[in-house]
């Protein structure tokens, strides 16, 4: 059991200032907060010795202990390549129709293809792999794909690209300019597009397009087949369903018969590693349009 | 050292205190009562508990790892923290009702700072010796006998602070892999950082801290104030039967001899006889020590005993005091009891009607909905399963809504997952509306997932929002 403290009062130096009768007392520092201080500019004069500190023109002192937060990142960095090392392997050796049956690669794939999707994919296809419809830049989720929706298909697709100038491998077809280039006139460009709002079951002048069937198979069948129904090989789109890449109203249709596309994606190969473009591909084959 | 020109000083040096050895009712108490507590804190790591080959088989467990508690046949998940808070609660009012009713008991009989106190005393008592030999021993220079006694007395401290700390973290992880690898070496650092931690700590809050605790660290002696009131039992001296002091036989002196025994033995260093105070951790060690000396000098026992302060005005008024029973069954007391067993039965039947399964439902945003090549639209929504059962469990996938929605599985062909034991799984769920019906052109619709247990009754629900494509006016 501890003494109580005896309360007295005593009288303290003051610094002699008094305004209205109140003084300004004059205390010392407590001892153990000057020896505290001090020991704080010990403590600093060693960590600038040790550290990285003083700033010269183009970097700073190194520090004798070579301490560098950037070093530190690729440690950790190489830490989790090699703990991925084995999974990495297994990804790249396994069959592409695979990886969702087996639940670890497929965790694996989805989480590592995720991040490479963030990275590398939003900039066009957006966050949501949605893309932007009718700016030319497709939707990953539905099941509408110009060039294939198979774990190859879309791993072909990432690899090399469509209509890029890196790649000899790219996916490579090119739509006529129908009307800068003169192969149809206003008039026939019109008749055309009738018919191919009237395959896709909207709203048309049905003697236009009467006319425009008999153009549209002598000059978008060969690719976009005489149904309609487009040709994957090519990237011929489907023109018989609700999903329009570059809009599907008149006006935008005619826009796309006169002046034509040209969407181009670039090789992911010489970016992405092969494991990498094998966990994207699943990552997007399995947001809800994979075939 | 208080010179008048010096400001007064801050610190006030610990008086050492040397208690006696005491024999009695609540001495005997007090040795059962350590026993017990001891023997639940070290062996409770050590009990198993058979829950299945997909789970750990401790008993009493807190795996931080998986973030699990296990204790005996319940196991508790994060999301069900709230037992661990009730329980909390219930510890709180079981304060409170002890409180009220009989004063200080937690502290002078089952707060591990006096259990472990004690023990240290008990250490100290027997290497040392009792009251005397330990006050000669301090007092006297430093030479062999003394280098021996208190080497031999710190290194027993250490040692039982060392198994102290060690019982702690054999309740974080399995305790005889945990204690093989700390033997051999090979256990994690925070293992051994955490034993060595609370070591130190056991060793300097019991052999040297010991009642500087409960007078300054501890805040529980300044909220128990609010508890008491008048009829709670606290240990007092009944000083009309023993004012004025005298040597036994004086004529006109009371009961008490001034034997200093009450003085002596006590573990906190306080003069009882001043009357209720602060530092009094209400231990019973003094009416122990003074009834052994009254039945000596042949006079009645308690003139230190257990009373409120209604007691004691009426036993000077010369009325017979209540009985204990009056004193610990009042309203006070019966409404804590009221709200620790109401919420003790709360949490009880919260335990049975918890359903082993759950599903969380987060739905896709961005996109809303997508647009499908036929004109159909279809939502996303991300559900979470959860598995409680210790066996791998079939989960069904239902939806229920006015509107007309059909559902699919990410990457399955039927309707139902299997959720491996005690874990949760995330799976991708779409529901989609055929193009031109209800749900596909309004904008929000009621939609309710299902999840059931194939083979039980067990099932939950999760309400949530189908979202449509307006009709376009514009056909841009």
């Amino acid at each position: 059991m501890a003494k109580p403290i005896k309360k007295e009062q005593r009288q303290v130096e003051t610094t002699g200032h008094s305004w209205d009768g109140i003084e300004e007392y004059n205390n010392p520092l407590p001892r153990w907060w000057v020896w505290v201080f001090y020991a704080t500019i010990v403590w600093g004069i060693g960590y600038t010795i040790a550290y990285p500190a003083w700033p010269l023109i183009t970097q700073a002192t190194p520090g004798l202990l070579g301490a560098s937060t950037r070093a530190d990142v690729a440690v950790e960095i190489g830490a989790v390549d090699a703990a991925n090392a084995a999974i990495k392997e297994k990804l790249v050796a396994a069959d592409l129709t695979a990886i969702g049956a087996d639940p670890e690669l497929a965790a694996y794939a989805e989480r590592a293809g995720a991040a490479v999707f963030r990275t590398n994919c939003t900039t066009c296809h957006g966050s949501g792999a949605a893309g932007f419809e009718g700016k030319g830049y497709p939707n990953l989720l539905d099941d509408d794909w110009l060039w294939g929706g198979t774990m190859e298909d879309i791993h072909l697709t990432i690899t090399h690209g469509i209509r890029n100038t890196t790649d000899p491998d790219a996916r490579y077809s090119e739509m006529p300019k129908f009307g800068l280039d003169g192969i149809l006139d206003e008039t026939q460009i019109a008749q055309v597009t009738e018919h191919v709002l009237a395959i896709s079951g909207q709203g048309h002048d049905a003697a236009l397009a009467a006319e425009g069937a008999v153009l549209y198979a002598d000059n978008c069948a060969a690719c976009h087949m005489e149904d309609g129904s487009g040709d994957r090989t090519q990237g011929a789109p489907r023109l018989t369903d609700e999903i329009w890449l570059y809009g599907g109203s008149r006006e935008k249709i005619i826009e796309t018969v006169t002046k034509a596309r040209f969407g181009v994606m670039p090789n992911w190969n010489e970016r992405l590693s092969e494991d990498e473009i094998r966990a994207v591909s699943f990552y997007v084959h399995s947001r809800g349009g994979g075939e | 050292m208080d010179t008048p020109d010096s400001p007064p000083s801050l610190y006030a040096a610990r008086e050492p205190v040397f208690p006696r050895r005491v024999k009695g009712t609540f001495r005997t108490l007090k040795w059962w009562i350590m026993g017990i507590t001891l023997g639940i804190y070290y062996l409770t790591p050590w009990l198993r508990w058979d829950r299945g080959p997909s789970l750990p088989d401790q008993a009493v467990l807190v795996d931080l790892g998986n973030r699990r508690f296990f204790f005996f046949m319940i196991e508790i998940w994060p999301h069900e923290f709230y037992f661990v808070a009730g329980l909390l609660i219930m510890a709180g009012l079981g304060l409170f009702l002890f409180t009220s009713a009989a004063g200080r008991v937690w502290c002078g009989y089952a707060c591990p700072q006096t259990v472990w106190t004690d023990l240290f005393i008990l250490v100290e008592r027997w290497i040392e010796g009792d009251r005397n030999a330990r006050i000669r021993l301090h007092h006297q220079k430093w030479n062999g006998e003394k280098i021996r006694k208190t080497a031999v007395k710190w290194s027993v401290w250490f040692l039982i602070g060392l198994a102290t700390g060690g019982a702690w973290i054999f309740y974080f992880t399995d305790a005889p892999t945990l204690l093989r690898d700390l033997v051999t070496g090979q256990a994690h650092p925070v293992a051994y950082i955490t034993m060595l931690i609370l070591t130190l700590t056991t060793f300097f809050f019991g052999g040297f801290a010991r009642e500087q605790i409960c007078i300054y660290a501890c805040p529980w002696p300044r909220i128990q104030a609010a508890m008491m009131d008048e009829d709670t039992l606290t240990i007092g001296y009944r000083d009309w039967r023993g004012e004025p002091r005298g040597k036994l036989g004086t004529e006109g002196a009371g009961d008490c001899i001034d034997c200093m025994a009450c003085v002596n033995v006590c573990p906190m260093g306080i003069d009882i006889r001043n009357g209720q105070q602060m530092a009094c951790i209400t231990c019973g060690l003094c009416i122990d020590a003074c009834n052994d000396v009254m039945d000596r000098i042949g006079k009645p026992r308690d003139l230190i005993g257990y009373l409120a302060l209604t007691d004691e005005v009426s036993e000077r008024e010369g009325k017979t005091p209540k009985s204990v029973w009056s004193h610990v069954f009042r309203v006070r007391t019966m409404l804590y009891t009221v709200l620790w067993a109401g919420v003790g039965i709360g949490l009880i039947v919260a335990l049975f009607l918890r359903s082993p399964i759950d599903m969380n439902v987060t739905p896709v945003r961005n996109p809303t909905f997508v647009t499908l090549s036929d004109g159909s639209i279809r939502n996303a929504y991300d559900i979470r399963l959860r598995n409680m059962h210790g066996e791998d469990a079939q989960f069904t996938i239902a939806v229920t809504s006015d509107a007309f929605v059909t559902l699919g599985l990410e990457g399955r062909d039927g309707l139902t997952v299997t959720v491996p034991a005690n874990e949760t799984m995330s799976q991708r769920v779409y529901l989609t509306a055929a193009a031109g019906t209800r749900a596909a052109v309004e904008d929000r619709s009621d939609v309710r997932l299902w999840v059931e247990e194939l083979g039980t009754t067990n099932r939950v629900h999760h309400d949530t929002i189908f979202n449509g494509k307006e009709k376009e006016d514009d056909d841009d």
